[in-house]
C-alpha cells in the first residue's frame, strides 16, 4: 500500500527550506490539488521573489518568475493572453502586502480570473527577518529591534479583509499550518480557490499562516505554539468572501 | 492601398494589430495616450485586448506575463512612465521576453513638460534597466517609418528574443503623415517552444525566469545574450545617408531632429556650405562603423539633439578624435529652428575656414 506518494505537480527537486518551515507543506497541497482536478498540463505558476522564488523549480507546471510583488501583474497578463488556462501565484507577505500592495488590490477590483496562494510568516524570510507588512504589534525584526511599535512602524494589513471589500474578489480564505485539522482545511481552501477559477468568477485567494522558525528565532515546535497563539488571533481563520454562496443561497 | 492621413502615435496602435499583437497594457500619460486610447477602439473589433493597468509598473509586469505565453504584447508610456517600467524591462531582459516597449519622449528630469524631447537617449541605449543589458532601439523620423517600424520591431523581437524600444517624441507622435501599412516583409522567426503557456502534459515545464544564484551560471547567461547582441550589431544597424558623399561637415540627428536638420543641410547647400546628414535609425545598436567610416571622409559632425547632449557620446566614441565633433541641442520641450541649426552650421564652417 502507498502511503506517501510525491503529488505529480511537484518535481523531484528536494525543497531548500529550512528546518519547521511551512512553504513546504502548502507547496505540496497546491500540487495536490492541481494534481486532483487533473490540470497541470493547462496550469502556469508564477513564482514571486522571496524564500519561495525557487518554486519555480518545485511545481512541474509551467512557471514564471515575477519581480518582487508583482506576480498579479504578471499573472494578469499571462491569464489576458490564455485564459483557457489556470493561472496561480505563490506570493510572501513581502511581496504581496508591500511591495506589491497595488497589484494585489487592483486584481481584485478588476476580478482577475485567478488564485493567488498568499503565505502570511510575519516577516520578511528570504532578506533575513525584517519587518514585513504582517509583522504583529510588538513583535522583534531585525528592523524592528525593540518590537513594532504601530506609532512609528504602522500597524500590520489584514489582507483577507481588505480584499473581501473588492467586488472583483470571488473567494477569500485564510487558513492556517498550525496543526493537522488546520492543514486539512487549508487544502478544502486551495481546491476550492481553484475550483472558483475553473468556474471563471474571479479573484480566489488563500492566505495560509506559515511558520519562519529561522528568523522568528524559534525552534520548529515553539514556531507552530507561537502560530497558534499569537497569530491566529490577530489573523481570525475563516471564508471572508465567497461568492459560490452566495449563489448556493 | 492608398495611404491615409494619420497621428504617428495612431500609427504605431495600428501597425502593431497588423503585426499580429493583441494585447496592450499601458497608463495613460501625455503625449503617448492616442497609443491607447486608439487600441481602446481597435482591439475589441480584432478580439484583441487593450487593459489600462494601475500603474506603468503594472503594465510593464502584465507584458511580462503576456510576452511569457509567446504572445504579441504591446506597452507604450512616456519618459516618467519608463523610469517606472525599468525594473520590469530589466526582468524581460533577463528572461529573454520578445516584445515592444514605446517611448513618447517629453522634457524631463522629474515632471519635466510634455513637449516633444529626445532626452531619454542616454536611459533608452545606456540604462534602460539594471545590469548588463541592452534593447534594441528604433528611431523613426517618418508616421510611414513609424508604421514599418513598429511591424518590424515585433519581427525583431521575435527573432533575437528581446525587447525593441521605439523612441519616439511628442512631435512624431502628434505630426500627421500620409502612411499606408504594406511596406513590412514579415521575416521567418523562431518557434517559441520556451514559452510557458501550459506544457499539456507533453514536455517539461518551461520555466521563464532571470535569476541565476550561481555567479559563473549568471555569467554564462549574460555572456550569452551578448553574443546575441553581437549578432544583432552584425545584422540589423540601419541608418539614412543624406549628402554625406563631399560634404565637409555631417550632421547626426535621429527622429524628429532629423528632419530639421535636413532642412538645415538644405538651406546650407544653398549657400554653398558642403552639409550632409547622417540619420541613425537604430539607436542601439548605433551605426558606429560607418560614423567611422564617414570621418576618413568629412571635416567635423554637428550633433543635433533635443537634449543637453547624449548621442553625442556615441558619436565622440565612433568618430574617436579623428575629426572634431560639435554639438547644438535645446531642451525642455524647446527645438531648433531651420535657421538656428543652419546658424550653428555655418559658424562651424567658417571657423573650419578661418583654421585653414
Ligand atoms: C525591488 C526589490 N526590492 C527588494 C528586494 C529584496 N527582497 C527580496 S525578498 C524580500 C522580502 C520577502 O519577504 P516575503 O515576501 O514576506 O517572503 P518570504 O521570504 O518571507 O517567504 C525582499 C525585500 C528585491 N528582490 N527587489
Ligand atoms: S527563512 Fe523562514 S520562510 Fe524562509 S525558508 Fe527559512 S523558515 Fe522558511
Amino acid at each position: 500500500m502507498i502511503v506517501f506518494e510525491k503529488p505529480h505537480a511537484l518535481t523531484d527537486t528536494p525543497f531548500h527550506y529550512c528546518p519547521g518551515c511551512t512553504h513546504g507543506i502548502v507547496h505540496r497541497l497546491v500540487a495536490e490539488a492541481i494534481d486532483e482536478m487533473g490540470i497541470e498540463g493547462q496550469t502556469i505558476g508564477v513564482a514571486p521573489v522571496g524564500c519561495s522564488v525557487f518554486s519555480y523549480n518545485y511545481f512541474n507546471c509551467d512557471m514564471i518568475e515575477a519581480p518582487h510583488g508583482r506576480a498579479p501583474a504578471v499573472a494578469t497578463g499571462v491569464k489576458r493572453a490564455r485564459p483557457d488556462r489556470f493561472v496561480f501565484t505563490y506570493q510572501g507577505d513581502g511581496d504581496l502586502a508591500a511591495i506589491g500592495t497595488a497589484e494585489t488590490v487592483h486584481v481584485g477590483a478588476r476580478g482577475e480570473n485567478i488564485t493567488i496562494i498568499f503565505i502570511n510568516n510575519a516577516i520578511y524570510g528570504m532578506t533575513g527577518g525584517q519587518m514585513a507588512p504582517t509583522t504583529l504589534p510588538g513583535q522583534v525584526a531585525t528592523t524592528t529591534p525593540y518590537g513594532r511599535d504601530p506609532k512609528i512602524h504602522g500597524n500590520p494589513v489584514r489582507v483577507c479583509e481588505m480584499l473581501s471589500t473588492l467586488s472583483g474578489t470571488a473567494y477569500a480564505e485564510r487558513v492556517s499550518m498550525d496543526s493537522v485539522a488546520h492543514i486539512k482545511q487549508a487544502k478544502r481552501a486551495i481546491r476550492k480557490a481553484f475550483e472558483v477559477q475553473k468556474a471563471g468568477l474571479g479573484l480566489s485567494i488563500v492566505e495560509v499562516l506559515s511558520t519562519c522558525p529561522t528568523n522568528w528565532g524559534k525552534t520548529p515546535q515553539e514556531a507552530l505554539e507561537w502560530l497558534k497563539t499569537d497569530m491566529i488571533p490577530y489573523y481570525p481563520l475563516g471564508v471572508y468572501k465567497d461568492v459560490t454562496a452566495k449563489e448556493a443561497e | 492601398m492608398a495611404k491615409s492621413l494619420m497621428k504617428g502615435n495612431e500609427v504605431i496602435a495600428e501597425a502593431a494589430i497588423r503585426a499580429g499583437c493583441r494585447l496592450y497594457f499601458g497608463y495613460p500619460i501625455t503625449p503617448q495616450t492616442e497609443i491607447s486610447e486608439t487600441l481602446a477602439k481597435r482591439m475589441p473589433k480584432v478580439d484583441g485586448l487593450c487593459l489600462q493597468a494601475e500603474s506603468e509598473i503594472a503594465a510593464v509586469n502584465m507584458v511580462l506575463g503576456a510576452a511569457s505565453t509567446g504572445a504579441r504584447v504591446l506597452t507604450s508610456s512616456s519618459s516618467p512612465g519608463l523610469s517606472l517600467k525599468s525594473e520590469g524591462i530589466s526582468y524581460l531582459v533577463g528572461s529573454d521576453l520578445p516584445c515592444v516597449i514605446v517611448n513618447v519622449q517629453r522634457g524631463g528630469p522629474g515632471l519635466g513638460g510634455i513637449q516633444p524631447s529626445q532626452a531619454d537617449y542616454y536611459q533608452a541605449t545606456r540604462a534602460m534597466g539594471h545590469g548588463d543589458m541592452h534593447l534594441i532601439v528604433l528611431a523613426p523620423a517618418s508616421v510611414q517609418e513609424i508604421g514599418d517600424m513598429t511591424q518590424e520591431a515585433f519581427d525583431l523581437a521575435d527573432q533575437y528574443r528581446t525587447p525593441v524600444m521605439i523612441l519616439s517624441d511628442g512631435a512624431m507622435g502628434q505630426m500627421m503623415e500620409p502612411v499606408d501599412f504594406e511596406g513590412h516583409t514579415p521575416r521567418e522567426l523562431p518557434e517559441k517552444d520556451w514559452a510557458a503557456c501550459g506544457t499539456e502534459g507533453k514536455r517539461r515545464h518551461n520555466i521563464v525566469n532571470s535569476l541565476y544564484i550561481e555567479p559563473d551560471v549568471l555569467e554564462k547567461i549574460v555572456k550569452e545574450r551578448f553574443e546575441r547582441y553581437d549578432a544583432i550589431a552584425e545584422n540589423e544597424v540601419r541608418y539614412e545617408d543624406y549628402l554625406t558623399d563631399d560634404a565637409d561637415i555631417v550632421l547626426v540627428a535621429y527622429g524628429i531632429t532629423a528632419r530639421i536638420a535636413k532642412s538645415a543641410v538644405n538651406a546650407c547647400r544653398k549657400a554653398g556650405i558642403k552639409a550632409g546628414l547622417m540619420r541613425p535609425i537604430t539607436l542601439w545598436p548605433f551605426p558606429e562603423k560607418h560614423l567611422a567610416e564617414l570621418a576618413e571622409k568629412t571635416r567635423a559632425f554637428l550633433t543635433v539633439e533635443l537634449s543637453m547632449g547624449q548621442m553625442v557620446d556615441d558619436v565622440r566614441l565612433a568618430v574617436e578624435h579623428r575629426v572634431p565633433v560639435h554639438f547644438y541641442g535645446r531642451t525642455g520641450g524647446m527645438m531648433p529652428s531651420v535657421d538656428e541649426v543652419a546658424a550653428e552650421i555655418t559658424k562651424i564652417y567658417e571657423s573650419m575656414k578661418k583654421e585653414a
